[in-house]
Protein backbone atom coordinates (compact mmCIF):
# COMPACT_ATOMS: atom_id res chain seq x y z
CA UNK A 1 0.00 0.00 0.00
CA UNK A 2 1.50 3.28 -0.67
CA UNK A 3 0.14 6.13 0.85
CA UNK A 4 0.21 9.97 -0.04
CA UNK A 5 -0.57 13.43 1.21
CA UNK A 6 -2.09 15.61 -1.45
CA UNK A 7 -3.13 18.93 -2.38
CA UNK A 8 -6.21 19.31 -4.80
CA UNK A 9 -9.73 20.22 -5.60
CA UNK A 10 -9.15 22.93 -3.14
CA UNK A 11 -8.32 20.53 -0.24
CA UNK A 12 -5.45 18.54 1.05
CA UNK A 13 -6.30 14.77 1.42
CA UNK A 14 -4.53 11.55 2.26
CA UNK A 15 -4.30 9.59 -0.91
CA UNK A 16 -3.81 6.00 -1.83
CA UNK A 17 -1.80 4.49 -5.20
CA UNK A 18 -4.39 2.64 -7.30
CA UNK A 19 -3.31 1.46 -10.85
CA UNK A 20 -1.01 4.37 -11.43
CA UNK A 21 -3.42 7.16 -10.24
CA UNK A 22 -4.26 8.43 -6.93
CA UNK A 23 -7.68 7.88 -5.02
CA UNK A 24 -8.51 10.09 -1.91
CA UNK A 25 -9.82 8.90 0.90
CA UNK A 26 -13.23 10.59 -0.27
CA UNK A 27 -13.80 8.27 -3.26
CA UNK A 28 -12.44 10.52 -5.78
CA UNK A 29 -9.70 9.50 -8.42
CA UNK A 30 -7.33 11.76 -9.38
CA UNK A 31 -4.09 11.63 -11.92
CA UNK A 32 -1.27 11.67 -10.01
CA UNK A 33 0.04 14.59 -12.07
CA UNK A 34 -3.05 17.21 -11.35
CA UNK A 35 -2.27 17.13 -7.24
CA UNK A 36 0.34 19.28 -5.18
CA UNK A 37 2.22 16.44 -3.33
CA UNK A 38 3.02 17.15 0.39
CA UNK A 39 5.53 15.37 2.41
CA UNK A 40 3.68 12.17 3.13
CA UNK A 41 4.48 12.25 6.63
CA UNK A 42 3.29 15.08 9.05
CA UNK A 43 7.00 14.41 10.48
CA UNK A 44 7.55 14.40 14.45
CA UNK A 45 11.39 14.54 15.10
CA UNK A 46 13.08 14.17 12.29
CA UNK A 47 16.79 12.01 12.51
CA UNK A 48 19.70 12.16 9.95
CA UNK A 49 22.57 10.16 9.93
CA UNK A 50 25.69 10.90 8.97
CA UNK A 51 28.58 8.73 7.29
CA UNK A 52 26.11 5.76 7.01
CA UNK A 53 27.73 4.25 4.28
CA UNK A 54 31.44 3.50 3.97
CA UNK A 55 31.93 4.03 0.68
CA UNK A 56 30.44 7.48 1.04
CA UNK A 57 32.11 8.54 4.20
CA UNK A 58 35.28 7.72 2.31
CA UNK A 59 34.08 9.98 -0.74
CA UNK A 60 34.09 12.65 1.85
CA UNK A 61 37.46 11.78 3.69
CA UNK A 62 36.25 10.33 7.06
CA UNK A 63 36.28 7.08 8.32
CA UNK A 64 32.93 4.99 9.22
CA UNK A 65 31.90 5.55 12.65
CA UNK A 66 32.01 3.63 15.86
CA UNK A 67 28.16 4.73 16.33
CA UNK A 68 25.75 6.38 14.51
CA UNK A 69 26.51 9.77 13.67
CA UNK A 70 22.98 11.32 14.30
CA UNK A 71 21.76 14.58 13.93
CA UNK A 72 18.23 16.30 13.90
CA UNK A 73 16.54 18.26 11.91
CA UNK A 74 12.89 20.52 11.39
CA UNK A 75 10.59 19.89 9.31
CA UNK A 76 10.49 23.31 8.01
CA UNK A 77 13.30 21.44 5.82
CA UNK A 78 10.74 19.17 4.20
CA UNK A 79 9.41 19.14 0.75
CA UNK A 80 7.21 17.06 -1.32
CA UNK A 81 7.51 15.35 -4.59
CA UNK A 82 7.74 17.48 -7.38
CA UNK A 83 9.14 20.67 -4.81
CA UNK A 84 11.73 23.24 -5.77
CA UNK A 85 14.71 23.90 -3.82
CA UNK A 86 16.36 26.73 -3.14
CA UNK A 87 20.12 27.01 -4.17
CA UNK A 88 21.13 30.06 -2.61
CA UNK A 89 23.05 32.52 -5.30
CA UNK A 90 27.32 32.21 -4.71
CA UNK A 91 27.09 28.75 -3.60
CA UNK A 92 29.90 26.35 -4.86
CA UNK A 93 28.87 23.04 -3.80
CA UNK A 94 25.15 21.61 -3.44
CA UNK A 95 25.08 17.74 -3.34
CA UNK A 96 21.78 15.70 -2.95
CA UNK A 97 21.87 12.66 -0.83
CA UNK A 98 19.13 10.10 -1.89
CA UNK A 99 18.50 8.13 1.75
CA UNK A 100 16.07 5.68 2.67
CA UNK A 101 13.33 6.85 5.04
CA UNK A 102 12.23 4.82 8.27
CA UNK A 103 8.76 6.01 9.63
CA UNK A 104 8.37 5.25 13.08
CA UNK A 105 4.52 3.63 13.78
CA UNK A 106 4.41 3.81 17.36
CA UNK A 107 5.64 4.92 20.51
CA UNK A 108 9.37 2.89 21.36
CA UNK A 109 11.49 2.87 24.18
CA UNK A 110 14.29 0.29 24.76
CA UNK A 111 13.45 -2.09 21.37
CA UNK A 112 15.64 -4.72 20.59
CA UNK A 113 16.86 -5.55 17.20
CA UNK A 114 14.92 -8.46 16.73
CA UNK A 115 11.41 -6.55 17.45
CA UNK A 116 12.25 -3.52 16.06
CA UNK A 117 10.17 -3.42 12.68
CA UNK A 118 7.55 -4.25 14.90
CA UNK A 119 7.61 -0.49 15.06
CA UNK A 120 8.21 0.65 11.77
CA UNK A 121 4.71 1.74 10.00
CA UNK A 122 6.60 1.98 6.59
CA UNK A 123 9.48 3.64 4.48
CA UNK A 124 9.79 6.82 2.06
CA UNK A 125 12.53 8.39 0.04
CA UNK A 126 14.34 11.60 1.11
CA UNK A 127 16.86 13.44 -0.75
CA UNK A 128 19.02 15.20 2.50
CA UNK A 129 20.55 17.80 0.25
CA UNK A 130 24.18 19.53 1.69
CA UNK A 131 25.33 23.04 1.13
CA UNK A 132 28.90 22.33 2.19
CA UNK A 133 29.79 26.16 1.88
CA UNK A 134 27.85 26.71 4.60
CA UNK A 135 29.64 23.71 7.25
CA UNK A 136 30.94 25.12 10.14
CA UNK A 137 32.74 22.88 12.55
CA UNK A 138 30.56 23.29 15.25
CA UNK A 139 27.53 20.83 16.13
CA UNK A 140 28.18 18.73 12.79
CA UNK A 141 26.71 19.41 10.19
CA UNK A 142 25.40 22.21 11.29
CA UNK A 143 21.66 23.49 10.63
CA UNK A 144 22.74 26.37 7.84
CA UNK A 145 24.30 23.41 5.85
CA UNK A 146 20.99 20.93 6.29
CA UNK A 147 18.27 22.33 7.86
CA UNK A 148 17.55 25.19 5.20
CA UNK A 149 13.68 25.47 4.25
CA UNK A 150 13.15 23.18 1.11
CA UNK A 151 16.49 21.41 1.48
CA UNK A 152 14.77 17.88 2.44
CA UNK A 153 12.13 16.33 -0.50
CA UNK A 154 10.31 13.53 0.73
CA UNK A 155 8.16 11.22 -0.93
CA UNK A 156 5.89 10.37 -2.90
CA UNK A 157 4.43 8.04 -0.98
CA UNK A 158 4.73 6.01 2.34
CA UNK A 159 5.14 2.58 1.26
CA UNK A 160 3.73 0.19 4.32
CA UNK A 161 6.52 -2.03 5.98
CA UNK A 162 4.26 -4.99 4.71
CA UNK A 163 5.29 -4.75 1.16
CA UNK A 164 8.71 -4.58 1.59
CA UNK A 165 9.95 -8.01 3.53
CA UNK A 166 13.51 -6.55 3.35
CA UNK A 167 14.25 -2.90 3.27
CA UNK A 168 18.02 -4.05 3.77
CA UNK A 169 18.82 -4.89 -0.08
CA UNK A 170 17.04 -1.70 -1.67
CA UNK A 171 19.03 -0.13 -4.66
CA UNK A 172 19.03 3.40 -4.55
CA UNK A 173 19.76 5.49 -7.56
CA UNK A 174 20.23 9.48 -7.90
CA UNK A 175 19.42 10.42 -11.92
CA UNK A 176 20.13 14.18 -12.62
CA UNK A 177 19.08 15.65 -15.66
CA UNK A 178 17.95 11.92 -16.77
CA UNK A 179 21.74 10.54 -16.25
CA UNK A 180 22.65 8.26 -13.55
CA UNK A 181 24.77 9.81 -10.66
CA UNK A 182 24.48 7.47 -7.71
CA UNK A 183 23.83 4.31 -6.93
CA UNK A 184 24.16 2.04 -3.77
CA UNK A 185 22.63 -0.48 -1.84
CA UNK A 186 20.43 -0.39 1.56
CA UNK A 187 22.73 -3.46 2.30
CA UNK A 188 25.97 -1.55 2.53
CA UNK A 189 24.26 0.66 5.58
CA UNK A 190 27.10 1.05 8.73
CA UNK A 191 24.23 0.54 10.75
CA UNK A 192 20.85 -0.76 9.59
CA UNK A 193 17.29 -0.26 10.47
CA UNK A 194 16.95 -2.41 13.81
CA UNK A 195 20.26 -1.06 14.70
CA UNK A 196 19.14 2.27 14.61
CA UNK A 197 15.92 1.64 15.95
CA UNK A 198 17.70 -0.02 19.63
CA UNK A 199 20.27 2.52 19.57
CA UNK A 200 17.85 5.68 19.43
CA UNK A 201 15.47 3.93 21.85
CA UNK A 202 17.38 2.97 23.99
CA UNK A 203 18.51 6.82 25.24
CA UNK A 204 14.96 8.40 24.23
CA UNK A 205 11.21 7.65 23.49
CA UNK A 206 10.51 7.51 19.57
CA UNK A 207 7.31 8.37 18.84
CA UNK A 208 4.55 7.68 15.59
CA UNK A 209 5.58 9.33 12.72
CA UNK A 210 9.13 10.52 13.88
CA UNK A 211 11.20 10.08 10.75
CA UNK A 212 14.93 8.28 10.04
CA UNK A 213 16.96 9.58 7.12
CA UNK A 214 19.41 6.45 7.23
CA UNK A 215 22.46 7.94 4.79
CA UNK A 216 23.04 8.15 1.92
CA UNK A 217 26.00 6.19 -0.56
CA UNK A 218 28.42 7.42 -2.33
CA UNK A 219 28.21 9.52 -5.63
CA UNK A 220 27.15 12.56 -4.27
CA UNK A 221 28.51 15.38 -6.98
CA UNK A 222 27.36 19.24 -7.45
CA UNK A 223 24.07 19.97 -8.82
CA UNK A 224 23.14 23.65 -10.27
CA UNK A 225 20.10 26.06 -11.14
CA UNK A 226 17.59 24.03 -13.28
CA UNK A 227 18.51 20.25 -12.55
CA UNK A 228 16.08 17.71 -12.24
CA UNK A 229 17.11 15.33 -9.54
CA UNK A 230 15.40 12.11 -9.34
CA UNK A 231 16.07 10.02 -5.97
CA UNK A 232 14.79 6.53 -6.38
CA UNK A 233 15.15 3.57 -4.54
CA UNK A 234 13.88 0.27 -5.50
CA UNK A 235 10.03 -0.60 -4.35
CA UNK A 236 9.71 2.39 -2.86
CA UNK A 237 9.42 5.19 -5.53
CA UNK A 238 10.92 8.13 -7.83
CA UNK A 239 10.92 11.51 -5.78
CA UNK A 240 11.18 14.18 -8.32
CA UNK A 241 12.91 17.36 -7.81
CA UNK A 242 14.10 20.57 -9.58
CA UNK A 243 16.75 23.30 -8.51
CA UNK A 244 16.08 26.86 -8.83
CA UNK A 245 17.98 30.04 -7.92
CA UNK A 246 17.60 33.03 -5.63
CA UNK A 247 15.30 34.87 -7.94
CA UNK A 248 12.46 32.57 -7.62
CA UNK A 249 12.92 33.42 -4.22
CA UNK A 250 12.92 37.31 -4.78
CA UNK A 251 15.85 37.15 -2.91
CA UNK B 1 -1.95 40.89 37.38
CA UNK B 2 0.20 40.15 33.88
CA UNK B 3 -1.38 38.85 30.71
CA UNK B 4 0.14 35.32 29.89
CA UNK B 5 -0.72 32.04 28.23
CA UNK B 6 -0.74 28.42 29.37
CA UNK B 7 -1.43 24.52 29.16
CA UNK B 8 -3.11 23.25 32.31
CA UNK B 9 -4.81 20.14 33.23
CA UNK B 10 -4.13 18.39 30.04
CA UNK B 11 -5.49 20.99 27.56
CA UNK B 12 -4.09 20.98 24.44
CA UNK B 13 -3.95 24.42 23.11
CA UNK B 14 -2.96 27.38 25.01
CA UNK B 15 -5.66 29.32 27.11
CA UNK B 16 -5.13 33.00 28.57
CA UNK B 17 -4.45 33.11 32.19
CA UNK B 18 -3.66 36.51 34.41
CA UNK B 19 -1.13 36.18 36.99
CA UNK B 20 1.18 38.38 39.98
CA UNK B 21 3.72 36.97 42.33
CA UNK B 22 0.83 35.28 44.45
CA UNK B 23 -2.14 34.00 42.15
CA UNK B 24 -3.17 32.74 38.67
CA UNK B 25 -6.61 33.19 36.91
CA UNK B 26 -7.48 30.93 34.56
CA UNK B 27 -10.91 30.70 33.77
CA UNK B 28 -12.35 32.77 35.98
CA UNK B 29 -10.81 31.20 39.07
CA UNK B 30 -7.93 31.75 40.95
CA UNK B 31 -5.35 29.12 41.89
CA UNK B 32 -1.86 28.74 43.40
CA UNK B 33 1.30 27.68 41.52
CA UNK B 34 1.23 24.45 43.18
CA UNK B 35 -2.57 23.79 42.61
CA UNK B 36 -2.31 23.74 38.30
CA UNK B 37 -1.22 20.78 36.43
CA UNK B 38 0.96 22.49 33.95
CA UNK B 39 2.21 21.55 30.73
CA UNK B 40 4.79 23.08 28.42
CA UNK B 41 3.09 25.79 27.03
CA UNK B 42 5.19 25.11 23.67
CA UNK B 43 4.62 22.40 21.23
CA UNK B 44 6.45 23.40 18.15
CA UNK B 45 9.43 22.48 17.40
CA UNK B 46 12.57 24.18 19.90
CA UNK B 47 15.44 24.92 18.80
CA UNK B 48 18.76 25.76 21.11
CA UNK B 49 21.65 28.11 20.12
CA UNK B 50 25.13 28.08 21.48
CA UNK B 51 28.08 30.58 21.74
CA UNK B 52 25.44 33.72 21.86
CA UNK B 53 26.93 34.74 24.84
CA UNK B 54 29.89 36.63 24.82
CA UNK B 55 31.40 35.28 27.98
CA UNK B 56 31.01 31.62 26.66
CA UNK B 57 32.27 33.08 23.65
CA UNK B 58 34.56 35.15 25.11
CA UNK B 59 36.32 31.53 27.14
CA UNK B 60 36.33 29.59 23.76
CA UNK B 61 38.30 32.07 21.56
CA UNK B 62 41.29 30.35 22.32
CA UNK B 63 39.98 26.94 21.25
CA UNK B 64 38.33 28.51 17.93
CA UNK B 65 41.33 28.41 15.91
CA UNK B 66 42.88 25.10 16.89
CA UNK B 67 41.61 21.77 16.05
CA UNK B 68 38.94 20.81 15.08
CA UNK B 69 37.41 24.43 14.96
CA UNK B 70 39.56 26.09 13.18
CA UNK B 71 37.94 28.82 12.69
CA UNK B 72 35.18 31.12 14.77
CA UNK B 73 31.41 30.47 14.35
CA UNK B 74 30.03 32.39 12.21
CA UNK B 75 26.42 31.80 11.60
CA UNK B 76 24.22 30.91 14.53
CA UNK B 77 25.06 27.21 15.64
CA UNK B 78 21.90 25.24 16.61
CA UNK B 79 20.86 22.00 17.59
CA UNK B 80 17.27 20.80 18.13
CA UNK B 81 15.50 19.79 21.75
CA UNK B 82 12.98 16.97 20.05
CA UNK B 83 9.49 16.22 21.43
CA UNK B 84 10.58 13.60 23.40
CA UNK B 85 12.49 15.86 25.51
CA UNK B 86 9.88 18.71 26.18
CA UNK B 87 9.20 18.81 30.14
CA UNK B 88 6.95 20.90 32.36
CA UNK B 89 6.92 23.37 35.54
CA UNK B 90 6.68 20.83 38.59
CA UNK B 91 7.46 18.00 36.83
CA UNK B 92 10.17 15.57 37.63
CA UNK B 93 13.18 15.19 35.36
CA UNK B 94 14.12 11.67 35.32
CA UNK B 95 18.01 11.22 35.38
CA UNK B 96 18.47 7.95 32.80
CA UNK B 97 20.81 5.05 34.95
CA UNK B 98 24.11 6.29 32.71
CA UNK B 99 24.19 9.76 33.60
CA UNK B 100 24.94 10.89 37.26
CA UNK B 101 25.26 14.80 37.29
CA UNK B 102 23.52 17.41 34.18
CA UNK B 103 24.61 20.49 33.57
CA UNK B 104 21.46 23.24 34.34
CA UNK B 105 21.71 25.01 31.08
CA UNK B 106 19.29 28.18 32.14
CA UNK B 107 17.73 30.18 29.48
CA UNK B 108 15.09 32.57 28.12
CA UNK B 109 13.09 30.62 25.32
CA UNK B 110 11.51 33.25 22.48
CA UNK B 111 8.12 31.79 21.30
CA UNK B 112 6.96 32.62 17.49
CA UNK B 113 3.27 34.14 17.16
CA UNK B 114 3.67 34.22 13.49
CA UNK B 115 5.77 32.44 10.60
CA UNK B 116 9.08 33.79 9.89
CA UNK B 117 10.84 33.59 6.81
CA UNK B 118 13.79 35.93 5.62
CA UNK B 119 12.82 38.45 8.20
CA UNK B 120 14.76 41.66 9.10
CA UNK B 121 15.94 42.50 12.47
CA UNK B 122 13.89 45.89 12.19
CA UNK B 123 10.67 44.10 12.33
CA UNK B 124 11.50 40.73 13.86
CA UNK B 125 10.05 41.43 17.29
CA UNK B 126 6.59 41.36 15.25
CA UNK B 127 6.79 37.99 14.63
CA UNK B 128 7.58 37.10 18.52
CA UNK B 129 4.54 35.87 20.86
CA UNK B 130 6.21 36.19 23.87
CA UNK B 131 8.79 34.47 26.33
CA UNK B 132 8.72 31.74 28.72
CA UNK B 133 12.09 29.94 31.25
CA UNK B 134 13.84 27.18 29.77
CA UNK B 135 16.38 24.68 31.27
CA UNK B 136 18.02 23.18 28.58
CA UNK B 137 19.24 20.17 30.30
CA UNK B 138 22.29 18.60 29.15
CA UNK B 139 24.82 15.72 30.07
CA UNK B 140 28.34 17.63 30.17
CA UNK B 141 30.59 17.24 27.42
CA UNK B 142 33.19 19.73 26.15
CA UNK B 143 33.39 19.05 22.47
CA UNK B 144 31.06 21.28 20.26
CA UNK B 145 32.29 19.76 17.07
CA UNK B 146 29.66 16.43 16.46
CA UNK B 147 28.41 15.96 20.28
CA UNK B 148 26.27 13.09 20.48
CA UNK B 149 22.60 13.81 20.29
CA UNK B 150 22.80 11.61 23.78
CA UNK B 151 23.34 14.75 25.66
CA UNK B 152 20.54 16.71 25.11
CA UNK B 153 18.22 14.79 23.76
CA UNK B 154 16.92 12.76 26.78
CA UNK B 155 13.65 12.10 27.96
CA UNK B 156 12.00 15.44 29.66
CA UNK B 157 15.24 16.99 29.30
CA UNK B 158 13.86 20.33 28.41
CA UNK B 159 11.78 22.01 31.18
CA UNK B 160 9.60 24.67 29.93
CA UNK B 161 7.30 27.32 31.37
CA UNK B 162 5.24 27.90 33.47
CA UNK B 163 3.74 29.89 30.96
CA UNK B 164 4.54 31.92 27.65
CA UNK B 165 4.48 35.83 29.26
CA UNK B 166 3.03 38.15 26.60
CA UNK B 167 5.31 39.84 24.94
CA UNK B 168 3.83 43.17 25.92
CA UNK B 169 4.41 42.56 29.50
CA UNK B 170 7.92 42.56 29.02
CA UNK B 171 9.16 45.45 27.19
CA UNK B 172 12.47 44.84 27.57
CA UNK B 173 13.89 41.20 27.31
CA UNK B 174 17.54 42.31 26.86
CA UNK B 175 17.41 44.43 30.37
CA UNK B 176 16.35 40.45 32.43
CA UNK B 177 18.16 38.41 34.76
CA UNK B 178 18.16 34.75 35.22
CA UNK B 179 18.70 33.49 38.26
CA UNK B 180 19.57 29.81 39.25
CA UNK B 181 18.88 27.84 42.08
CA UNK B 182 19.70 24.34 43.61
CA UNK B 183 18.29 23.52 46.44
CA UNK B 184 17.32 26.92 47.06
CA UNK B 185 20.84 28.27 47.02
CA UNK B 186 21.97 31.07 44.24
CA UNK B 187 24.02 29.41 41.82
CA UNK B 188 24.04 31.02 39.01
CA UNK B 189 23.25 34.89 37.62
CA UNK B 190 23.27 35.43 33.73
CA UNK B 191 22.45 38.54 32.75
CA UNK B 192 20.43 38.88 29.61
CA UNK B 193 22.51 42.01 28.19
CA UNK B 194 25.49 39.69 27.60
CA UNK B 195 24.01 38.30 24.00
CA UNK B 196 26.18 37.94 20.97
CA UNK B 197 23.49 38.54 18.88
CA UNK B 198 20.49 40.30 20.40
CA UNK B 199 16.93 39.06 19.99
CA UNK B 200 15.86 40.91 17.04
CA UNK B 201 19.57 40.04 15.50
CA UNK B 202 19.48 36.49 16.15
CA UNK B 203 16.15 36.17 14.68
CA UNK B 204 16.99 37.64 11.46
CA UNK B 205 19.87 35.61 11.32
CA UNK B 206 18.10 32.03 11.94
CA UNK B 207 15.30 32.88 9.65
CA UNK B 208 17.38 33.87 6.88
CA UNK B 209 18.26 30.29 6.49
CA UNK B 210 15.00 28.71 8.03
CA UNK B 211 11.43 29.36 9.07
CA UNK B 212 10.43 29.52 12.68
CA UNK B 213 6.73 28.59 12.28
CA UNK B 214 3.99 29.82 14.76
CA UNK B 215 4.37 27.86 18.30
CA UNK B 216 8.18 27.17 17.38
CA UNK B 217 10.48 28.18 20.00
CA UNK B 218 14.19 29.62 20.04
CA UNK B 219 16.41 29.47 22.65
CA UNK B 220 18.82 33.14 23.05
CA UNK B 221 21.67 30.89 24.15
CA UNK B 222 23.32 28.63 27.01
CA UNK B 223 25.36 30.20 29.84
CA UNK B 224 29.07 29.83 30.06
CA UNK B 225 29.91 27.43 33.06
CA UNK B 226 26.40 25.93 34.07
CA UNK B 227 26.23 24.71 37.22
CA UNK B 228 25.34 21.02 37.61
CA UNK B 229 22.55 18.64 39.60
CA UNK B 230 22.01 15.36 40.28
CA UNK B 231 19.53 13.12 41.63
CA UNK B 232 17.51 14.69 44.68
CA UNK B 233 18.17 18.07 43.69
CA UNK B 234 15.56 20.68 43.01
CA UNK B 235 16.35 23.70 40.29
CA UNK B 236 14.58 26.36 40.58
CA UNK B 237 14.99 29.46 37.30
CA UNK B 238 13.52 32.67 37.39
CA UNK B 239 13.65 35.33 34.97
CA UNK B 240 12.88 38.86 36.25
CA UNK B 241 9.48 39.88 34.90
CA UNK B 242 8.44 36.37 32.93
CA UNK B 243 7.99 33.31 35.28
CA UNK B 244 10.02 31.04 37.93
CA UNK B 245 9.93 27.83 36.73
CA UNK B 246 10.89 24.17 39.09
CA UNK B 247 12.19 20.70 38.86
CA UNK B 248 13.12 18.15 40.89
CA UNK B 249 15.66 15.62 40.08
CA UNK B 250 15.05 12.27 40.31
CA UNK B 251 16.86 8.58 39.76
CA UNK B 252 15.27 6.55 36.96
CA UNK B 253 14.25 3.45 38.76
CA UNK B 254 12.25 1.85 35.87
CA UNK B 255 14.92 1.73 32.97
CA UNK B 256 12.19 3.84 30.09
CA UNK B 257 8.46 4.87 30.50
CA UNK B 258 7.29 1.67 28.22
Amino acid sequence: MKQARVACFGGIHDAWEVEGKLQLRDGRIVDSDAVIWLPPVEAGTIFALGLNYADHASEISFKAPDEPLVFIKGPNSLLGHNGQTRRPSGVETMHYECELAVIIGKEARNIKQAEAYEYVAGYTVANDYAIRDYLENYYRPNLAVKNRDTLTPIGPYVVDKESIPNPMNLFLRTYVNGELKQEGSTKDMVFDIPYLIEYLSSFMTLHENDVILTGTPKGTVNVREGDEVVTEIEGIGALRNTIVGDHVFNR
Amino acid sequence: MYQGKARVCGSSNTENIRMNDSQIIWNGKRYKDDEISWQSPVTGTVYGTIFNFKEQLDAMNSKFKQEPYQAEPNRPILYVKPRNTINAHLHEVQLPSDVKEVQINATLGIVIGRNATNISEQEALNYVEGYTVVNDVTVPHDNFYRPNIKNKVRDGFCPVGPWIMEKREVPNPEQLMVWTFINDELVQVQNLNDLVRPIPKLLADVTEFMTLFKGDMLLVGVPHNPPTATAGDTVRIEIDQIGCLENTFVADVGGGRL
